[in-house]
C-alpha cells in the first residue's frame, strides 16, 4: 500500500459490484439524512394526518398511531442514526487507537495491564453494558454516543495492538529511533500511517454496529425522548404490529438496507486495500 | 554425447500481460546427463528458479506457463504429458529440494510420516519395510539417531537437520535427477558446507542427475560439472564450470564474476593505535523468553555475553558470526535500540549508558545506522526526500537547509536529486540501500553501524554498495561496525574483525592476520566453510 496507489484503489473498489451497491445505497441514506429538513420542514413529532393511515397517495409510507407522517420519521430518523454511527466510531477508534497504540509499541507491564483493562470491558456482553451505561446516565443523544463507545473500543484497541506489535520491530521504525524521533512523533506519522487500511475497515463495520446498537436502544425506550430515530418508530410501532404493520416494518427495511449497505462498503475497503488478499 | 536424462530445448516462460517483461525465460537450452551436477546461476529475477519450476510442472499459473520449447525427460516432452502422468513422475523420478526447509516440511507431521507417504504414493511396500528404508536413508544423510529422528516435528530439529531430512526425502525413491532451488541459502556457511559435501557425495553415489540453482558463484565453483550463466532470462553463457568460472567470455559473466568479493584481504591504510572512536567494555545482555505471569518458567538466553570491543578511529570493524551468535544484537546495543543488562558503551571516554534523555540525542546524532533489509527499513508512505530530511529537521536544521543538503546527500550515494520526491517502493534494492545511507548520513555522524547492509543484496549491486560504504568512511573520516556473516565481504572491507560464537567474541584481530593464521578453532571451522574457498577468483580486469 502507498499513496501514489489512491486511483488504483477507486479502481479496485469500484470493480467490486456488492460494494458499489452498498456506496450506492449508503449515499442515498446520507442523501435522505441531508434533505430531511428541506422536504419535511418542522418536527417530525407533530401530527400530519389520520392515525394508522395506510401507505397510500397521501402518506406514502402511513402514519403511525398517533397520526405521525413514518415516511418523515424516517427521513429524519436517518440523520440521528447516521451522526451516532459516525460520532460513537470516531469516540470509539480515539479510544482503541490510544489504548491499542501504547500497549502494543511500549509491550511489557503497560501492555499488560492496558489488556486486562481491555479484557475487563469485553467480559461484560455488548449490548447490555450500554443499556446500564444508557439508563445511568439518563438518555440522550450524548449518553447513547459515550455508552456505544465505550462497548465498542475494545475491538480497536486490541486490532491496533496488533498492528503496532508487529510494525515497532520493523526496521523503518527503529530507523526512527536511531535518528533520535520522540515516541510520539513515531507513533503518530510513523507507525499509525501504515496501519491506516484495517484500522478504515474496522471503523467503517463499527458503524454498522453503532447504528443497531443505537436502534436497539430506542427500541426498548432509552433513545433520545425528543429526537427521531428508526429504533424509535420500531418502538412506536411494534405494539400495532398486526393492525398497522407499516409502522415497524418501513424503518425496519431502513436500518436492514444501511446495515448492509455499510457492511458491504466496509468488505469493499478492505478488498480494495488489502489487493494481496484477493487475487489468492 | 550420451544420452542426457533431461533435455530442455528452447523454453519460452511468459509472464503475465503487464510484467516487466514478456517473458520469464526466453530460448533456454539446457541438458543433463546421469551423474552431473548443472549449476543454473543468475541474479534475482534472472527466470533461474522458475526454471527449475517448469521442468516439474510447478509455474504459479495461469498467467505464467511455458509457451515453447521442450522438455525432454525420460522420451517424454514433460510440457505434454498428463497431469497424472507428470504426479507419477514428481517425487519419484524428478525430486525438488527447496530454499526454506521450514516451509515446505509440513509441520503437523513427523519426518518419518512424510518420508513414508512419498514412498505410500509412488510404491506398493508394506509398512515395516518403508520404516527401515526411510530409517536408512536418514542414516545416509548424516541425521543423528535416524530411527528417533523418524519421529520428530520438523520445528524439533535444527535448520541443518531440516535441510538434511528434505534431501532424504528427495532421494528416497532414488530419482533420476534432482531439482535443488538455493537450498543452502537460508543456512549458515558452516551448515551450508556440510550439506553441499553431503550433497555431492550421495549424488555420486546414486549417479542423480542435479539442476542446482543458485546465484552464489561460491557455490558453483564448489560443486558444478558445467554451468549455465542466466540474465535477464536469457541465456548468457554455458559451458564445463573451469572454463566459465576462470575464463569467462561473455561481458556479463565477466561482471558478475569480478563483482565476487576476494578472500584475500586487500590492503588497508594505516590508523592511529591511540584513537579510539568507540569501545565496548564487557558488554552483555539476557532474553527472557516465555514463561507466564511474573516471568516464572522461561527460559534465559545470552544474546551478548560480555563483549570488549574496541573501535579505532576512521577504521571499520567487522563483527563477523553465524545466525544466533550475537552479532546483531551487538549493533543494536551500540546504538541503543536495545539497552544492555550491564557492561559499558564508551565515546569520548564517557560511558555512554549513563546519559540522560537530552544527551541521549546527542548520541544519537552522532552514532547512526544502516539496516539490512533494503525493503523494511523505508517507511513505505512518505517521499524519499522526508525520510532524509525528517532526522536533520527533528535536530533543529531549517526546513530549506535540509532541502539543500538531502539533494547533496542524494548525488554522493549515487541517485539522481529528483529521487526526494519518490517513493521508496519505485527503486530497487540496491537504490534502497544508497538511500538507507544517505539517511544515515544526514546527521553527520562520526560512527555507522551497518548490519548486514548487503547481504539482501545481487552480487554486483553488493559490490556498488560496499565501494560506496568504503568511499563515504573515508571522505567524512568515519568510523564504521560492519556486522557480517560473509566472511568474503568482511575481507574487502573491514580492518579488525571480531568473530563471534554463541554470544562471545571468539577472536579479534587485524584483518590479514586473522586470515592468515587463524587461532580460534571457531574461525577456523568459518573460514573453511566459505563456499568457493580453493577458487581463486580471476583477475579480469
Amino acid at each position: 500500500m502507498t499513496p501514489s496507489a489512491s486511483t488504483g484503489f477507486w479502481r479496485r473498489y469500484s470493480r467490486n459490484r456488492s460494494a458499489m451497491l452498498g456506496l450506492v445505497i449508503l449515499l442515498s441514506a446520507l442523501v435522505m439524512a441531508a434533505s430531511a429538513p428541506l422536504i419535511f420542514p418542522g418536527s417530525p413529532f407533530a401530527l400530519a394526518g389520520q392515525p394508522r393511515t395506510p401507505p397510500g397517495p397521501e402518506f406514502m409510507l402511513g402514519t403511525d398511531t398517533l397520526g405521525r407522517d413514518v415516511l418523515a420519521g424516517i427521513f429524519h430518523g436517518a440523520r440521528t442514526s447516521l451522526m451516532i454511527g459516525v460520532l460513537a466510531t470516531l469516540v470509539s477508534l480515539s479510544i482503541g487507537i490510544v489504548v491499542g497504540g501504547v500497549a502494543g509499541y511500549y509491550g511489557g507491564n503497560i501492555d499488560n495491564l492496558l489488556m486486562r483493562l481491555t479484557e475487563f470491558f469485553q467480559t461484560i456482553p455488548n449490548f447490555l453494558f450500554a443499556i446500564v451505561i444508557v439508563a445511568i446516565m439518563t438518555p440522550s443523544i450524548q449518553s447513547i454516543i459515550i455508552a456505544i463507545a465505550i462497548v465498542t473500543w475494545p475491538a480497536v484497541a486490541r486490532l491496533v495492538r496488533g498492528e503496532f506489535m508487529a510494525l515497532r520491530n520493523r526496521e523503518f521504525v527503529q530507523a526512527c529511533v536511531v535518528v533520535g524521533m520522540s515516541d510520539l512523533r513515531i507513533l503518530a506519522f510513523h507507525i499509525l500511517p501504515n496501519c491506516i487500511a484495517p484500522i478504515t475497515v474496522i471503523g467503517s463495520l463499527m458503524v454498522a454496529t453503532a447504528i443497531l446498537v443505537e436502534s436497539g436502544l430506542a427500541f426498548l425506550g432509552l433513545g433520545d425522548p425528543n429526537v427521531m430515530s428508526w429504533g424509535y418508530l420500531i418502538g412506536a410501532g411494534r405494539t400495532v404490529l398486526r393492525t398497522a404493520w407499516w409502522v415497524a416494518t418501513f424503518p425496519g427495511i431502513a436500518i436492514l438496507l444501511t446495515v448492509l449497505a455499510i457492511n458491504l462498503v466496509g468488505e469493499g475497503l478492505n478488498d480494495a486495500l488489502n489487493p494481496r488478499l484477493r487475487d489468492r | 554425447m550420451s544420452n542426457p536424462i533431461l533435455d530442455i530445448r528452447d523454453l519460452h516462460i511468459a509472464l503475465p500481460p503487464h510484467a516487466d517483461r514478456p517473458f520469464a525465460v526466453q530460448g533456454l537450452d539446457l541438458s543433463i546427463e546421469r551423474d552431473e551436477i548443472v549449476c543454473v546461476v543468475g541474479e534475482s529475477g534472472s527466470g533461474k528458479s522458475l526454471t527449475g519450476r517448469a521442468v516439474m510442472r510447478l509455474l504459479p499459473g495461469p498467467h505464467v506457463r511455458a509457451t515453447k520449447g521442450v522438455i525432454q525427460f525420460g522420451g517424454e516432452d514433460l510440457l505434454q504429458v498428463s497431469e497424472a502422468r507428470m504426479r507419477s513422475i514428481r517425487g519419484a523420478r524428478i525430486a525438488m529440494i527447496f530454499q526454506e526447509p521450514m516451509t515446505a516440511l509440513n509441520p503437523l507431521m513427523t519426518i518419518g510420516e512424510q518420508i513414508d507417504e512419498l514412498v505410500r504414493i509412488h510404491r506398493r511396500e508394506p509398512a515395516s519395510k518403508r520404516r527401515e528404508r526411510a530409517r536408512d536413508i536418514l542414516d545416509d544423510v548424516g541425521l543423528p539417531d535416524p530411527a528417533k529422528m523418524l519421529d520428530a516435528y520438523p520445528h524439533e530439529m535444527s535448520g541443518g537437520q531440516r535441510q538434511r531430512a528434505m534431501i532424504a526425502m528427495a532421494l528416497i525413491l532414488e530419482p533420476e535427477l534432482i531439482i535443488a532451488d538455493e537450498p543452502t541459502t537460508a543456512l549458515d556457511v558452516t551448515t551450508q558446507a556440510q550439506i553441499l559435501r553431503l550433497l555431492k557425495e550421495l549424488q555420486a553415489k546414486h549417479h542423480t542427475g542435479v539442476l542446482y540453482i543458485t546465484h552464489d558463484f561460491g557455490v558453483v565453483a564448489d560443486i558444478a560439472d558445467r554451468v549455465v550463466v542466466m540474465h535477464n532470462g536469457l541465456q548468457v553463457e554455458s559451458g564445463v564450470a573451469d572454463e566459465v568460472l576462470n575464463r569467462p567470455q561473455e561481458a556479463y559473466t565477466r561482471k558478475l564474476i569480478a563483482a565476487v568479493p576476494s578472500l584475500t584481504p586487500g590492503q588497508r591504510q594505516a590508523y592511529d593505535e591511540n584513537d579510539t572512536a568507540l569501545e565496548t567494555q564487557d558488554l552483555r545482555k539476557t532474553f527472557h523468553t516465555g514463561g507466564g505471569l511474573f516471568g516464572i518458567g522461561g527460559r534465559q538466553v545470552d544474546a551478548v555475553r560480555d563483549v570488549s570491543i574496541r573501535l579505532y578511529r576512521g577504521t571499520t570493524l567487522g563483527v563477523v558470526g553465524e545466525s544466533g551468535s550475537g552479532k546483531s544484537t551487538l549493533a543494536r546495543l551500540i546504538v541503543r535500540l536495545l539497552e544492555a543488562d550491564s557492561g559499558s558503551i564508551m565515546l569520548d571516554g564517557q560511558d555512554q549508558r549513563a546519559l540522560g534523555r537530552a544527551e541521549l540525542r546527542k548520541f544519537r546524532k552522532r552514532v547512526q545506522m544502516v539496516f539490512q533489509d533494503p525493503f523494511g527499513s523505508l517507511n513505505p508512505r512518505y517521499r524519499v526526500g522526508r525520510l532524509i530530511s525528517e532526522g536533520m529537521i527533528i535536530h533543529g536544521t531549517s526546513t530549506s537547509e535540509a532541502r539543500r543538503r538531502t539533494a547533496e546527500l542524494l548525488e554522493l550515494v549515487g541517485l539522481e536529486t529528483s529521487a526526494a520526491g519518490r517513493f521508496p517502493h519505485e527503486f530497487s534494492g540496491g537504490q534502497r540501500q544508497r538511500i538507507g545511507l544517505a539517511r544515515a548520513l544526514a546527521l553527520d555522524p562520526e560512527i555507522l553501524v551497518a548490519d548486514e547492509p548487503v547481504s539482501a543484496l545481487d552480487v554486483s549491486v553488493q559490490a556498488q554498495v560496499l565501494k560506496l560504504l568504503d568511499d563515504v568512511r573515508d571522505r567524512f573520516g568515519l568510523s564504521m561496525l560492519f556486522i557480517t556473516h560473509d566472511l568474503r565481504v568482511a575481507a574487502q572491507i573491514c580492518d579488525h574483525i571480531a568473530v563471534m560464537s554463541k554470544g562471545e567474541v571468539v577472536e579479534y584481530e587485524p584483518t590479514s592476520r586473522l586470515f592468515a593464521d587463524p587461532r580460534h578453532s571457531y574461525t577456523r571451522e568459518l573460514l573453511g566453510s566459505v563456499p568457493g574457498r580453493d577458487w581463486v577468483v580471476p583477475d579480469l580486469t
